[in-house]
């Protein structure tokens, strides 16, 4: 039972842990924000003054603007599909009793060890490579023209990259989750003469749902933040700069931290719609 | 100048004159930034050499990637953050920063270091209304690397300095089975595809800015260049060359995918050398392709050793930038590593070098490349700015890199010359709006 003295205690003894966490958040968020309402150029000898929401304005009517915004979408909305129903696949061929389990699993789970930047240069030199990559001498032996990938089929081709990294996440989390499903439920469903089908669909599924829930609601935050496979890749031409390549290429590229910062603050509000949306769609899964 | 630089330039200087008043030699710790490529990785080898000279004075490198330094230096520069007192840059930044007030004049270098030395093409390029900003450490141009074994089979003789319509035929008769004609960078990039098309278009008759700094993409100069190097890529080149940047070039030249190559003078060691290159002993040089209008297709760069404002040891980084570029440098490099291996491209002394003329079958077209570019008026056109491959204000690489990637659209296939133009002049007249201009 807690007395008046012993909450304000309490509160008191928790106060430098959420001082430190606030100030982690909220200082870069605040000075974003200030940035935005400046007319910041590094180049130009740094501050200019208060343009206030004149950034905002010219980052949005800027013609790279709403593309970049389909593009982030677009690539966000097919790595989660993709993921999410290979990772089930997987998960569930996984959990199946098999000589060498251990090491099968190590290597479906290997992608996610290895950084963006270096999964980006191997697909790109070693696979997509129009000369002398492996889909290439592919294409040639099969007598077809090589897929010229990263210019012709640029947007598939991140999506591709990016699956390859994420998919052993999303498998890795819908395992665990087979794991903890009940064999005893299964076998009765079976003697009740539930086929493999029903079985999965109204067993394993719902027994899924919550671990879906996470596995997108993680993926979402990263995938929203992509850059290092398009910064290795295309370097953001072909139709495949989204957001956050568009941000880096105003703040770094063009220096003008006042029109990147906009872009950044514009960036956390679209991040939060999806995040409330998704929430929506699929949050109701995490209260039971 | 902001008050804070000038304080900074002020107190730097204060130190410097205390500094020189008090001991005769300078003394500190000198932190450089510089690149990671070997030249620079070399000079570190040799750094014992300057300690034997200046034992006062301690070295301390920060070695990091093209992209980053450029980050890293541009950032304390601009913030006068007196991180560095050595930083490499290269020569777009020289007359921006040195416009800025951001660097230290190196017009008091020691007169043994000899000035006079120096390329004329580079020194004007690194050289701001009449002051010296920055040392050039290596100076690098362009130029038309070709298989000579090929060009023989197909019956033609490279001049040394070709024309666009040569190379066009050149090409046409070299592309065939697995050999491209001609290899060119089409990667997105304003140090990438823009470097050689703003060269390119020099060559055209094209320039960026008119003399009221209005964006030139609507004009024929231009359509032209662009619609030369799409057909010329699109007919001869390799599949997928709008991902190609100078590494991916080198690895297909290197494998003797391609039949000619026009792309960095450094290359050309690469190129050469036995143990990397399939086709080292049958590789010639020839200068940038040209219209017969006085100005040639090549760049013009050099990697160059500056005093930010913000140093605190003014004196002892001079030093150090003295001893790092002067002819005695190339002399230790020569003995400790061979002839082959010095910096290149920023002594006229060392092209008169008959050691280094046998070492280097590439020297004389690396001058003559050098000598033919001119950083002060790049176009035949009058220009409002200084720079080759590139414009010398801050807003360049911003610009020029979504151009990049309209030109690279362009060239897989995604848009037309004339789309491509069309977008490139829309968005390069916003950002020069937006900037002031």
């Amino acid at each position: 039972m807690s007395t008046k003295a012993s909450r304000s205690a309490a509160r008191l003894m928790l106060a430098p842990a959420v001082i430190l966490l606030l100030g982690w958040m909220l200082v870069p968020l605040t000075m974003t924000v200030i940035f935005s309402f400046q007319r910041y150029l590094p180049m130009r000898g740094g501050f200019q003054g208060w343009v206030w929401f004149d950034n905002y304005r010219s980052f949005v009517t800027s013609s790279a603007f709403w593309p970049s915004v389909v593009t982030t979408l677009v690539i966000v909305g097919s790595v989660l599909v993709i993921t999410v129903l290979l990772g089930i696949v997987l998960a569930i061929l996984l959990d199946q009793p098999m000589w060498g389990q251990g090491i099968v699993r190590i290597l479906v789970i290997a992608p996610f060890f290895v950084m963006p930047t270096v999964s980006a240069l191997v697909w790109k030199n070693m696979f997509m490579d129009p000369v002398n990559g492996l889909f290439s001498h592919l294409s040639r032996f099969l007598g077809a023209d090589p897929i010229l990938w990263l210019s012709e089929a640029s947007m598939p081709s991140i999506i591709l990259i990016v699956s390859w990294q994420w998919l052993p996440f999303a498998t890795l989390i819908l395992l665990t989750a087979i794991q903890s499903l009940d064999s005893e439920q299964q076998e009765a469903a079976e003697m009740d003469g539930a086929g493999p089908f029903s079985r999965f669909f109204f067993i394993t599924l719902p027994h899924l749902s919550r671990a879906i829930t996470i596995v997108i609601l993680i993926q979402t935050i990263f995938l929203l933040a992509i850059f290092a496979e398009i910064f290795v890749t295309t370097q953001g031409a072909f139709g495949t700069r989204t957001l956050t390549y568009l941000i880096y290429q105003r703040v770094l590229e063009s220096q003008n931290v006042g029109l990147g910062s906009a872009g950044g603050v514009y960036a956390i509000i679209l991040a939060n719609i999806v995040a409330l949306f998704l929430m929506r769609i699929v949050g109701k899964n995490l209260d039971r | 100048m902001s008050i804070k630089t000038s304080l900074g330039l002020a107190s730097a200087l204060a130190i410097a004159a205390a500094s020189a008043s008090f001991a005769q030699s300078p003394s500190g710790t000198v932190t450089i930034a510089t690149v990671n490529n070997g030249d620079m990785i070399r000079m570190q080898g040799l750094t014992a050499d300057f300690n034997a000279k200046y034992p006062d004075i301690t070295l301390e490198w920060v070695t990091l990637e093209e992209n980053v330094l450029r980050q890293r230096v541009t950032q304390d520069v601009a913030t006068n953050g007196g991180q560095f007192d050595v930083m490499t840059i290269g020569t777009y930044e020289v007359p921006i920063w040195g416009a800025n007030g951001w660097l230290v004049a190196l017009d008091d270098l020691p007169a043994e270091w000899n000035a006079d030395d120096l390329l004329p093409a580079i020194r004007d390029g690194l050289t701001v209304d009449g002051a010296l900003y920055a040392a050039p450490f290596y100076g690098e141009s362009s130029m038309v690397m070709y298989r000579t074994d090929l060009m023989e089979a197909a019956g033609l003789e490279m001049p040394d300095a070709p024309t666009w319509d040569f190379i066009r035929e050149a090409a046409a008769a070299m592309t065939e089975g697995d050999v491209y004609g001609i290899c060119l960078r089409g990667k997105a990039g304003w140090g990438e595809n823009m470097a050689f098309l703003t060269a390119m278009s020099n060559s055209f008759g094209a320039r960026w800015f008119d003399m009221d700094w209005n964006a030139q993409f609507d004009s024929p100069e231009w359509a032209e260049t662009l619609t030369f190097y799409n057909d010329l890529m699109t007919n001869y080149g390799p599949p997928g060359a709008a991902n190609n940047g100078f590494n991916e070039n080198l690895t297909l030249f290197q494998q003797g995918r391609c039949g000619m190559w026009i792309d960095a003078t450094v290359a050309a060691s690469f190129v050469t050398n036995p143990t990397d290159s399939t086709v080292a002993d049958s590789v010639g040089f020839a200068l940038a392709p040209d219209n017969g209008l006085g100005r040639r297709g090549n760049w013009l760069w050099a990697w160059s050793l500056a005093v930010p404002a913000g140093s605190q040891s003014t004196d002892a980084a001079k030093a150090f930038i003295a001893w790092a570029t002067s002819s005695d440098y190339t002399a230790l490099v020569a003995e400790n590593e061979g002839w082959a291996n010095v910096p290149p491209g920023t002594r006229t002394s060392l092209y008169e070098n008959a050691d280094y003329l046998a070492a280097a079958p590439f020297a004389e077209m690396t001058l003559q490349s050098i000598n033919s570019a001119d950083p002060t008026s790049p176009s035949v056109q009058d220009v409002p700015y200084t720079g080759v491959q590139f414009v010398a204000i801050p807003e360049f690489a911003g610009i020029a890199s979504e151009v990049g990637q309209e030109f690279a659209n362009m060239l897989a296939g995604q848009q037309t010359v004339e789309q491509a133009l069309a977008r490139a002049q829309a968005l390069t007249t916003d950002a020069m709006e937006a900037a002031g201009y």
